[in-house]
C-alpha cells in the first residue's frame, strides 16, 4: 500500500506545499514620514504580493522585537520627509530582515529591491512624461531616486551554517527519536516478548514510560553531542541561554518519543512502523520550516505540520541559539509543544492496550 | 481447599475475524482445573491450544462463555490474574543480552517483589531450576534445555497459585523435556500449584493428572490418562508385516477389526477379542503369503487413543 502511497504524498507535498521564493512575508512597517509618497510606496510594496503588512510600528526597535518573537520576517523603516528626499533624489529605505531564515532573506533582499528599482523608475519616467518640474535622477551619482539598505539580523554575513544549523539538530533529532521510539513496543510484539511483558501485572502506562525513559536518556546525549559539535566546531553562534534550550530540548524529546509510541502501538509489524515513520520523516523535512518557509504554504499542510513537534522545536532552537531570545518570545511554541507531549503520550498509554487482540 | 476449581471455562468460544471470513479457534470450550492438578491441554498444531490459553489469561478477548482464574473473570480482572499466574508464552524468548541472574531481577520487579525479598527467592528458584552456577551467564548462550528451566524460574518468581504452559518444552531435546517434566513434577507435589500446560507431545501428556484433547477447537475428550485411553474400545494387537500396504488393506474393514492405525513399520490394530482375532488375522495373512513378525498385544497410549478419537470425532462430523 504504502509503496504507491508515499510517492503520491511526496509528489502532492512538493507540488502543493513547497515554493522556493517566499510571497507574502509577514512584513512590519514603520513610517516615520506620513506623507503622500510614503503613503504610495507602501501600497506599492503591499500590492506587489510578496509583502503582507502585518504590523504598523512606530520604531526600529520595535520591529526588532517583533523579529524577536517571529511575527514578522521582514521590517520596512520609512525615514522621515520621504517625500522631500525623494524629490531631492535621495529617498532611502531601510530594509531588516530575518536573518534566521534564509528564504526571507533571500526573498525579501529581491523582492524590496525589484519593487523599489521599479517604482523610482515609473516616477522619474511619470516626471519625465510630464514635462515639467525637475528630473528627479540624483545628479550627482546618477542613481534612482529610492534606493534601500538592507541589514540582516541575527546573521549579518548572511552564513549558510547559521540558517542551517540549527534546523538541522532539530532534524536529526526528530529522525532518531521517532525512529528508535517506533521500534520499541511494535519490536516486542514480533519477537513475542510483548505477550510475555503483558502476562505480567506491569499497565501499559508503565510500559510506555519504561519505554520512554531509556530513549530519552540516550536522546538527550546525543543531542548535546551534535549542539557541541556545531557550536565547538563549525562555530555556530549560540547567542541565547543553554539552559533553557536544555529544558525545551527534553520536552521536544519527550513529544517525538510520544509519537514514535503511538506510532510502535499502531503498527502490526516492524515494517509497518518503518513505513509510518519514513512518511513522519517526509513530511518532517518537507513541513517544518527547516528547508521549506512554511508561510506561504496552503493552510492544509500548515495543519499536518502542526502535527510534528519538530515544527515548534525549529522554531524554540532557531530563536534560542541565532536569536538569542528568551521564553517571553516563544511561550506559545512552548506550551504548544508541552501540551502535545501530555496528548501524545497520553495516547500512546491509552493505546498500548493490555491485550494482544 | 485442595479441590479448589483454580481454572474454568465454560462454553468457551473466540472467533478470529479476517479476509472476510470468520475462523473459530476456540470452539465452545468448557474445562476445570483444581488445585494440585496438572492438566493437560493437548492437540495438533492449529489445533486452538495457545488461543484457549490466551483467552483464559485474558490476552485475547472471548466472543462468549465464561472463564475464569482462581475466581477472577478472565476479561474484568486481567490485573489480578496476571499477579497471580505465571505464565510462560509458546515464543517467549528471554531477554538474550541479560544474564540469568538479571532476568530474574527483571521479572521479580516487574512483579513488584521487594529487593530484600527478591535475593531469598531468586536463589530458591535458581536452585530449583538447576541454574545456580550459571548465574552470570547470559541467557542467549544458554542451552535450550536451561532457557526452558529459566524461563519457569522467572514465570514462578512471585509464587503464582497457578502456571499456563504454551509448549514449554517445544524444540528441547528428550532428556532436557524430561527434565523440565520433573521440575513440574516437584512443583506439584511441594506447593500444591494447578499448572495448566499445552503440549502437542503424547507422552507430556501421560504426565498429567488430567487431560483435554482439543481438535480443531474443540475439545473432544477430557479425562485422567486412563481414562482417556479407556473410551477406546477393545484391545490392541501390534505386529510388523513383510508387506505394509497390502496388510493395512487387507486388515481394513474386516470382521472384529474395529480400527487399523499405522505406526511406522508396525501395524496397530483393535479388535474387539483378543484370542479369536489374533487366530483368524495370522490365518488371514497366512493365506496371503504375506509374512509378519513381532505380533503381541500392546496397551494402548495417548498416541493411539487421540487418533482413535479424533477419526471417531470427524466420522460423526461428517455423518451429520
Amino acid at each position: 500500500m504504502l509503496f504507491f502511497a508515499l510517492p503520491l504524498i511526496e509528489l502532492f507535498l512538493f507540488a502543493y506545499a513547497v515554493s522556493l521564493t517566499v510571497t507574502h512575508l509577514p512584513t512590519a512597517i514603520v513610517d516615520q514620514s506620513l506623507d503622500a509618497r510614503s503613503r504610495d510606496f507602501i501600497q506599492a510594496l503591499a500590492n506587489s504580493g510578496n509583502f503582507d503588512i502585518t504590523l504598523v510600528l512606530q520604531n526600529e526597535q520595535q520591529v526588532r522585537q517583533a523579529m524577536d518573537a517571529g511575527t514578522v520576517k521582514v521590517g520596512l523603516i520609512i525615514p522621515p520627509n520621504f517625500e522631500k528626499q525623494v524629490l531631492a533624489g535621495n529617498g532611502n529605505v531601510l530594509i531588516l530582515l530575518d536573518g534566521s531564515d534564509s528564504f526571507s532573506v533571500q526573498s525579501g533582499y529581491n523582492a524590496a529591491l525589484s519593487i523599489t528599482q521599479k517604482y523610482s523608475l515609473n516616477l522619474t519616467t511619470e516626471k519625465i512624461q510630464s514635462g515639467g518640474g525637475a528630473v528627479i535622477l540624483n545628479a550627482l551619482t546618477g542613481q534612482l531616486p529610492i534606493t534601500t539598505t538592507t541589514r540582516v539580523l541575527y546573521n549579518p554575513d548572511i552564513a549558510d551554517l547559521i540558517f542551517i544549523l540549527p534546523g538541522l539538530i532539530a532534524l536529526i533529532m526528530q529522525i532518531i527519536i521517532v525512529t528508535n521510539s517506533a521500534m520499541a513496543i511494535v519490536r516486542e510484539r514480533e519477537a513475542g516478548t510483548l505477550e510475555q511483558l503483558l502476562a505480567t501485572p506491569a499497565r501499559p502506562a508503565e510500559m510506555v514510560l519504561a519505554k520512554l525513559i531509556p530513549g530519552m536518556l540516550v536522546a538527550i546525549l546525543d543531542m548535546a553531542m551534535i549542539l557541541a559539535i556545531g557550536v565547538f566546531w563549525f562555530k555556530v553562534p549560540f547567542q541565547g541561554n543553554i539552559l533553557l534550550l536544555a529544558g525545551l530540548s527534553i520536552l521536544f524529546i519527550i513529544s517525538g518519543m510520544g509519537l514514535g509510541l503511538v506510532i510502535s502501538a499502531v503498527a502490526r509489524n516492524q515494517r509497518q512502523a518503518q513505513q509510518l515513520t519514513a512518511v513522519i520523516q517526509l513530511l518532517a523535512m518537507l513541513l517544518t520550516g527547516f528547508l521549506y518557509p512554511r508561510t506561504t504554504m496552503p493552510l492544509w499542510t500548515q495543519i499536518i505540520g502542526n502535527l510534528i513537534p519538530m515544527t515548534y522545536f525549529v522554531r524554540i532552537i532557531r530563536g534560542i541559539m541565532t536569536k538569542g531570545v528568551g521564553l517571553t518570545f516563544m511561550w506559545t511554541d512552548s506550551l504548544t509543544l508541552f501540551i502535545y507531549a501530555v496528548i501524545v503520550l497520553a495516547i500512546a498509554a491509552a493505546i498500548s492496550k493490555k491485550r494482544l487482540d | 481447599m485442595l479441590n479448589e476449581v483454580v481454572i474454568s471455562a465454560q462454553a468457551l468460544v473466540k472467533q478470529f475475524k479476517g479476509q472476510g471470513r470468520i475462523v473459530t479457534a476456540v470452539d465452545s470450550v468448557s474445562l476445570e482445573v483444581r488445585r494440585g492438578e496438572t492438566f493437560g491441554l493437548i492437540g495438533p498444531d492449529g489445533a486452538g491450544k495457545s488461543t484457549t490459553t490466551r483467552v483464559i489469561l485474558g490476552l485475547l478477548r472471548r466472543d462468549s462463555g465464561t472463564s475464569s482464574v482462581l475466581g477472577f473473570d478472565s476479561m474484568r480482572d486481567v490485573y489480578e490474574i496476571r499477579e497471580r499466574t505465571g505464565y510462560i508464552a509458546q515464543q517467549f524468548t528471554l531477554p538474550g543480552d541479560l544474564t540469568v541472574m538479571e532476568n530474574m531481577r527483571f521479572f521479580a520487579d516487574l512483579h513488584g517483589i521487594p529487593r530484600k525479598l527478591q535475593k531469598s527467592s531468586i536463589a530458591e528458584l535458581l536452585k530449583f531450576a538447576g541454574l545456580t552456577d550459571f548465574t552470570s551467564r547470559p541467557a542467549g548462550r544458554l542451552s535450550g534445555g536451561m532457557k526452558k528451566k529459566l524461563a519457569l524460574a522467572c514465570s514462578l518468581i512471585h509464587r503464582p497459585a497457578v502456571v499456563l504452559l504454551d509448549e514449554p518444552t517445544l524444540g528441547v531435546d528428550p532428556v532436557s523435556r524430561r527434565e523440565f517434566w520433573n521440575l513440574l513434577g516437584n512443583l506439584r507435589a511441594e506447593q500444591g500449584l494447578a499448572i495448566f500446560v499445552c503440549t502437542p507431545y503424547m507422552d507430556e501428556a501421560e504426565r498429567c493428572n488430567k487431560v483435554g484433547l482439543i481438535y480443531k477447537g474443540r475439545l473432544i475428550a477430557q479425562d485422567t490418562p486412563a481414562g482417556i485411553k479407556k473410551m477406546i474400545p477393545g484391545h490392541l494387537i501390534e505386529f510388523k508385516p513383510a508387506r505394509f500396504e497390502a496388510a493395512r488393506k487387507l486388515m481394513t474393514g474386516m470382521p472384529g477389526i474395529l480400527e487399523v492405525q499405522t505406526y511406522g513399520a508396525m501395524l496397530h490394530l483393535f479388535v474387539d477379542e483378543v484370542e479369536s482375532r489374533q487366530k483368524q488375522i495370522e490365518a488371514v495373512l497366512e493365506g496371503q503369503g504375506i509374512a509378519w513378525s513381532g505380533m503381541r498385544v500392546i496397551q494402548p497410549r495417548m498416541e493411539e487413543a487421540f487418533i482413535s478419537l479424533v477419526r471417531r470425532q470427524e466420522a460423526s462430523e461428517n455423518g451429520q
